[in-house]
């Protein structure tokens, strides 16, 4: 079925088919730290030295999206660069880059994080233990998708692992820290709907449209969690944190 | 400097463009029209390029005032629109003059769902990270980042060459959409998750566009597509056109405001040249797929670039027809 396999290094490697404007390179199986190591090195690579007709390359778990305009260039021309450039740049052997470390401060519980209790419930540990332990966690962002900023975090303590809420919340504030199934992640677009367990919330703006570069993360940022008190936000940031963000800069 | 003043906003009409591409990493989908050879069709009538910012409407336009004259023409592929609140027919696939003071209304979108309503200079809001697409649910671009709606602001028209456009027109055998066929694709990523009868299913079957269609994407009704190891993958980034397989086997369409990851096989893609088509897809409507190669894909795409500039010749190559339709404050009336 067109898909094509490579054999690199550090394991093998599938480009899929994705249409007549992208195909979808997958280095290796399943969530993990190592296989998301070769997803940044493959997409770094394209960011730093984009290919000739290429649009974008979007990482994820353990693949990476790469897009062009098919006025230009073509599956076959895209497909052999690729090849090229992931036996130089995924085959292991290149130095390991690491991504920025971010602190991002969280106020757990109560208003901010309506689904703790809950969460405690279910894993059968106390909400301070819930919060120390998410607080311990070393994570790193695997990839933003589905809604703008949303940021998908790998490196969850497994016993904090929940199944998704049932019925999803129908608007979720900027900031909200969650955890669905083995996974954390922050809602960076404030007033989307959402299903997985708000614990938590941080003032920190982690998506403005009106900004060059509109996500604060960036896949493969590590990210630390400090628990901090409503009394050390600025002031003001709720406010502005539960409106859709609808900025236009002026021009 | 002529604008528009939005009287009635519509079912849902957005300010787009040729989309935003480029931060598809941070989870914004490009938006921009749905149907992008329309709305280059919309633009061309009036003077602007192909993928100067138009008014994208759906099924049910706006009523706009013009302030200052100028040029408009709305592409569809069956629409009515009118001088005044329900006045004067007037043609579509023409430019029309607009003159200070004219009120300008869409009804009905009567064939496909989508039609394209452009104004000499094209939509003038503020380009958000280089786009004045509108991303509705990101709230980004457009009229503040929504569809228009009753009494919004103004997005003002540069002064086009009013004089110049009038009356120009593109004849019935250069509009598209007149074929109806197969919608084209190519093997999905994840076609190897399908067993042998979801294949045979998703490529030999009859779909229902059910009423959940919008920007972001088109779901489908049709015989449930069996996967064989169950519906759900590692979560990846989704190309436009993709069909994913939702966990009841029904496929849905991903468009230009799509979820930029998705956690669902993706059994097949449309192909660049027919996501006009496929977005054009009215509710209640029977479509079919064909799978076909890259190359058969590109073919197509040449072809739709050469109908592109089909349009762009005539329109370039032929003075304006006479008459002229003229809208005034006070009605319609035509330059003899």
């Amino acid at each position: 079925m067109l898909v094509q396999e490579l054999d690199l290094a550090g394991g093998p490697v599938r480009i899929r088919p994705a249409g007549d404007a992208a195909v979808l390179v997958e280095l290796g199986d399943g969530v993990d730290p190592a296989v998301h190591r070769r997803v940044m090195a493959l997409w770094r690579t394209l960011v730093e030295r984009p290919l000739p007709g290429m649009i974008e390359a979007v990482p994820a778990y353990r693949s990476v999206l790469v897009t062009w305009d098919p006025r230009v260039t073509d599956g076959a021309r895209i497909r052999a660069a690729l090849e090229r450039r992931l036996r130089e740049a995924v085959d292991g052997r290149g130095p390991r880059r690491r991504g920025r470390q971010v602190t991002i401060p969280v106020i757990y519980g109560g208003s901010y994080g309506p689904d703790l209790e809950a969460v405690a419930e279910r894993v059968g540990l106390s909400p301070d233990e819930v919060v120390r332990r998410h607080a311990a966690g070393r994570y790193v962002v695997y990839m933003l998708g589905f809604l703008p900023g949303f940021v998908y975090l790998g490196g969850l303590d497994p016993a904090l692992a929940v199944p998704r809420r049932a019925s999803p919340r129908l608007e979720v504030p900027a900031g909200s820290v969650a955890i669905g199934g083995s996974q954390t992640g922050i809602y960076g677009l404030g007033g989307a709907p959402g299903g997985w367990h708000v614990i938590g919330r941080t003032w920190v703006t982690l998506w403005d449209a009106g900004r060059r570069r509109p996500a604060t993360l960036r896949p493969g940022d590590r990210v630390r969690f400090v628990a901090a008190s409503p009394e050390q936000a600025p002031p003001g940031w709720q406010e502005a944190a539960g409106e859709p963000r609808a900025t236009m800069p002026a021009a | 400097m002529p604008w528009l003043e939005v009287l009635h906003g519509g079912l849902s009409t957005t300010v787009q463009d040729a989309g935003r591409p480029g931060y598809l990493a941070q989870g914004l989908a490009p938006a921009g029209a749905v149907d992008g050879f329309m709305l280059a069709c919309a633009n061309m009538l009036v003077g602007n390029p192909p993928e100067a910012a138009a008014l994208e409407i759906t099924l049910d336009g706006p009523v706009l005032r013009v302030v200052g004259d100028t040029v408009m023409a709305l592409a569809a592929v069956e629409a009515d629109w009118y001088a005044g609140e329900t006045g004067w027919p007037l043609p579509t696939w023409e430019a029309v003059l607009a003159r200070d003071g004219a009120v300008v209304s869409v009804g009905a979108v009567r064939r496909g769902v989508r039609a394209y309503l452009a104004v000499a200079g094209g939509i003038d809001v503020p380009p958000v990270l280089g786009s004045r697409s509108t991303h509705v649910r990101a709230g980004v671009g457009g009229l503040d980042g929504r569809p228009l709606a009753g009494a919004t602001g103004s997005g003002g028209p540069h002064r086009g060459d009013v004089a110049r456009w009038a009356g120009r027109s593109v004849p019935e055998r250069l509009r598209p959409h007149r074929r109806s066929g197969p919608i084209r694709v190519m093997a999905g990523p994840q076609a190897d998750a399908f067993s042998r009868r979801g294949l045979r299913d998703f490529f030999f079957g009859r779909f229902r566009v059910s009423a959940r269609a919008d920007r972001m994407g088109v779901r489908l009704e049709g015989p449930p597509i069996r996967a064989r190891g169950g519906y759900d993958i590692v979560s990846e980034a989704t190309a436009p056109g993709s069909v994913q397989v939702t966990g009841d086997g029904q496929p849905l369409v991903l468009l230009a405001e799509r979820p930029t990851t998705g956690g669902y096989p993706k059994i097949a893609t449309v192909i660049t040249a027919d996501l006009d088509v496929m977005g054009q897809l009215r509710p209640g409507q029977w479509v079919r797929f064909l799978e076909v190669g890259e190359a058969e894909a590109r073919r197509a795409l040449a072809e739709r670039q050469r109908r592109l500039e089909a349009v762009r010749a005539h329109l370039e190559a032929r003075p304006p027809g006479r008459p002229w339709v003229v809208v005034t404050a006070a009605g319609v009336y035509r330059v003899e």
